[in-house]
């Protein structure tokens, strides 16, 4: 894609990116830092992952400020115009993403009992995998890869999938474990969370796709 | 939808320079169709041979199919003063006549004899004026010369001065390009007050103002029509990566 | 590259660059002012030595002439007077020998008859019809004097005529020369008069603008708005040019070829001498109204085009009415020119002595420049202020002239 004709316009859209990508390297940051508390047990880095939410909320404001201002002031079209609304819009779901990471930092000092549970580490997996996902999703944005953004909403099955199987596992372990019912509930909840971090990112592959094509991602493509 | 004039495989030529290349397009009775694209890419050529007003130009010289209603508006039978009076032009610069503002408005009539009498002059002015939504603003000083009005005024008087004819077609070029920003937004709402009963062309270099008044939307470049097409997507999700690239600000 | 240091705009450089340019911006309005106040002074230099030469020439110098009517036994009575008759009754009835015996018997020592001009027996003669009751008495008349006394008591005289005029004392008196706005060519300086070639000047102008204001506008015009522009319109556009700049006197020759040669039109006739100034102001008013219609602006055309007018509605609705100060100024300096032309005139007669008015287009008329040009040439005295008259009156017609262009435009720019 060639260079506007106005550069301050090329600068502003840069900005933009960088910010996005920003936002998105803190978001897998803070589900990596909440899970490796989670493994660990160390709930000083949990409280820096729920302080280091803030920075990802400041960072969205910015976005919506740097949007506001591009369209008043550059008036954008055609694909600059859906790539800076979607912008906006992924800066609202990442910071969304943010907030269940931040969920997931919450629950370590309760899940953190006396008794070790073994689930924790089939959950690394999932959450890696919902990581990558944030990771490549937001790649693709960058890329304008609307072929990326349609394989990310196919990991979403198996993501989907990994939850399920976390679920049966985690109630059978309550099951078999009665007295640690309230900690495997709390990880419960952090399968959880990371299945909705997978829907968000499916939802920002969405954004991706139409960002890049101008069209709605059809509905066999979303995996569904 | 009825299409009003069609145009096929139109070819101008400026003695030996090519102007227009092979464009093909419908232009729709109800809406309102703006031609956009950079400078000296043929947009307002192209506008120009829809009444035949490049047949001023000597070395002009038009190939291809135009059509009225149907009718070849470069063939014999077509009497070019009445396509004239048919398809009505609005052009760049405000050029009033330097007459009185009843005047402006009651030449074409005269001309054409469209009215029999004083009383149905006055009555063909006052609702042109009305239509062109000046007549509030001119009617105690009607004699007053039309040279006289603002920038803004001058181009609502040029406006009814072609709706006085009665014509079928507005074919307007550029015709805020001289205004400010009010004065714009007044010819822009009286264009969407006028959509319907004539159609409209218009010729704009102001993308945002070819989105705010237009339905249908064509893309010229280099002579050729690129991309034409319902306004909305032209403006969000144009097909043509040159059409992007005009509208994006990334024209080289 | 390397940055420039910035521009100091106080350094000593710069301030005499500042100095030296009031000084250039100063002189030249001085120089400027200077060429207007000399052509100014040139100008005034100009009208007040005509005034002050001519002003002379429209009156004319009196003396008291004592005729006895009843002694004269002049063989008409006041019946005979009326009309046109009275005059050929007067004549025959030897007016003429009246007068110059009533001169013979009062001016014995200055000359008698000589004293008088040679009309004093025709101002008797109107006298006379104007109060035939004089026929049957004695009455005194103020006839006017031969030229060498009229200019010797306008103070320029011989010292023979000075002295005559010393002899007669209050005698003598001045007042309007009113045959000069009546008479056409004379012999004698005190009968000749302006009217002639005014009339014959008016009758030219009247036949020049007639012929070359409408095929001139036309031409124009169709040069302008319908020709097509190729090489024969090019080749029309540089013949006209040149046209305008051929001397005048190449047309007054092709005058006399073709309008007496070819067509035997009467020598000397105002018709000719119109032709043949139309001939050569048409291509004035041809660049001038080219001029004028190529600078009404061209959005006026679209306009009138836009709303289907046809091309001649947008030339004679719009582009004249807009074009035409401009045409009516190119006209006006046109005719200006053709008012004060005279070599072309020579060529074809109108140079010839013609001593009544012409009474239509075809009667041999002289013209004002031409008059002028006669006048200058004649070697007694009171001709030489009859020729600044000539020339004031000459002026007059021209500014009268510009006057009702300045008018014109005027009227035609505020027509809406």
């Amino acid at each position: 894609m060639a260079e506007h004709t106005v550069k301050a316009f090329d600068e502003d859209i840069g900005r933009l990116r960088g910010l996005i990508s920003q936002m998105g390297g803190l978001a897998e940051e803070a589900i990596d830092g909440a899970m490796r508390s989670l493994q660990r047990g160390d709930l000083d880095l949990a409280q820096e992952v729920r302080a280091a939410d803030k920075q990802i909320d400041a960072i969205e404001s910015e976005v919506e400020r740097l949007v506001v201002r591009i369209i008043a002031l550059r008036a954008p079209m055609a694909n600059d115009l859906r790539e800076v609304v979607a912008a906006l819009k992924i800066a609202a779901v990442v910071e969304r993403i943010g907030d269940y990471a931040k969920n997931i930092a919450k629950r370590v000092p309760l899940i953190e009992g006396e008794h070790r549970i073994e689930p924790i580490s089939i959950i690394q997996a999932m959450a890696r995998m919902a990581a990558e996902m944030v990771h490549d999703v937001l790649d693709a944005f960058a890329a304008r890869d609307a072929k990326a953004a349609i394989e990310i909403c196919e990991r979403d099955n198996a993501l989907d999938d990994f939850y399920d199987a976390i679920f049966r596992t985690l109630v059978t372990h309550m099951v078999e474990n009665p007295k640690t019912i309230s900690e495997v509930a709390h990880l419960l909840f952090v399968a959880k969370n990371l299945e909705r971090i997978g829907d968000h990112a499916t939802n920002v592959a969405e954004m991706v796709y139409f960002a890049a094509t101008g069209t709605q991602m059809a509905e066999r493509e979303k995996g569904e | 939808m009825t299409q009003k004039i069609t145009a096929h495989d139109v070819n101008v030529f400026y003695g030996e320079k090519q102007a227009i290349r092979q464009v093909s397009i419908d232009i729709d009775q109800e809406d309102v169709t703006a031609f956009i694209g950079p400078s000296g890419c043929g947009k307002s050529t192209f506008l120009r041979t829809l009444n035949r007003m490049n047949d001023t130009v000597a070395s002009a010289r038009v190939e291809g199919d135009i059509r009225l209603d149907g009718e070849d508006i470069y063939s014999k039978d077509m009497d070019v003063v009445q396509l004239r009076a048919r398809v009505g032009m609005v052009f760049q610069k405000p050029n009033p006549f330097p007459k009185s503002i009843y005047e402006n408005v009651a030449y074409g009539p005269r001309i054409h004899g469209l009215a029999s009498g004083k009383s149905e002059m006055d009555a063909i002015v006052e609702q042109s004026l009305t239509r062109a939504g000046l007549w509030a603003e001119v009617k105690d000083r009607l004699s007053d010369s039309g040279t006289a009005l603002s920038g803004g005024q001058q181009q609502r008087l040029c406006i009814a001065r072609a709706i006085a004819v009665d014509p079928e077609v507005i074919l307007m070029d550029e015709p805020c390009s001289a205004l400010d920003p009010i004065a714009t937004a007044r010819i822009e709402e009286l264009i969407h007050d006028l959509r319907g009963r004539y159609a409209i062309v218009i010729v704009t270099h102001n993308m945002q103002q070819a989105a705010r008044v237009s339905q249908k939307t064509a893309f010229f470049h280099l002579g050729e029509l690129v991309e034409y097409g319902d306004t909305n997507d032209i403006f969000t999700n144009p097909r043509e990566p040159r059409t992007t690239d005009y509208i994006t600000g990334r024209y080289g | 590259m390397t940055d420039r240091a910035p521009t100091d705009w106080r350094t000593d450089a710069m301030r005499r660059r500042i100095v030296r340019r009031y000084g250039a911006e100063r002189r030249f309005r001085m120089f400027g002012l200077g060429a207007i106040i000399l052509s100014a002074g040139f100008l005034a230099f100009l009208i007040v030595t005509m005034v002050m030469q001519g002003a002379a020439g429209f009156t004319e110098t009196r003396v008291s002439l004592p005729i006895d009517f009843a002694a004269a036994e002049l063989t008409v009575t006041p019946e005979q007077l009326r009309g046109d008759r009275g005059n050929l009754a007067l004549a025959g009835a030897g007016l003429e020998g009246v007068v110059d015996g009533a001169a013979g018997a009062a001016f014995a020592q200055q000359g008698g008859a000589e004293l008088l001009s040679d009309g004093a027996w025709l101002r008797v003669r109107d006298t006379l019809k104007a109060n035939p009751g004089m026929l049957r008495g004695r009455t005194a008349i103020d006839v006017p004097v031969a030229t060498d006394i009229d200019v010797a008591y306008k103070g320029d005289g011989t010292p023979e005529a000075e002295q005559v005029v010393a002899a007669l004392g209050d005698r003598l008196s001045r007042g309007l020369n009113r045959d000069f706005f009546g008479n056409a060519d004379a012999t004698d300086p005190t009968r000749v008069g302006i009217w002639g070639a005014l009339k014959g000047s008016l009758l030219t102008m009247f036949v020049t603008l007639i012929l070359a204001f409408p095929i001139g506008v036309l031409s124009a015009l169709y040069l302008e708005e319908y020709a097509p522009k190729n090489r024969w319109t090019d080749l029309i556009e540089v013949s006209i040019n040149n046209l305008a700049a051929v001397p005048s006197i190449i047309f007054g020759l092709l005058g006399l070829a073709v309008f007496l040669g070819t067509f035997g039109l009467p020598r000397s006739a105002p018709i000719v001498g119109g032709l043949t100034l139309a001939l050569m102001t048409m291509p004035v008013i041809v660049i001038a109204g080219r001029n004028a219609i190529k600078a009404v602006p061209p959005s006026i055309r679209d306009a009138a085009l836009g709303i289907g007018a046809s091309p001649v509605q947008v030339v004679f609705h719009h582009v004249l009415p807009l074009a035409l100060p401009g045409i009516l100024t190119g006209t006006i300096i046109g005719m200006a020119r053709a008012l004060g032309e005279t070599a072309p005139l020579l060529m074809i007669g109108m140079r010839a002595f013609i001593a009544a008015p012409p009474e239509g287009l075809t009667d041999p008329a002289t013209v004002l420049p031409v008059q002028i040009f006669l006048w200058s040439d004649e070697v007694a005295r009171g001709f030489v202020e009859k020729t600044s008259a000539a020339i004031i009156v000459l002026l007059v017609f021209l500014l009268a002239m510009n006057g009702v262009a300045i008018y014109l435009r005027n009227r035609f720019e505020t027509r809406w």
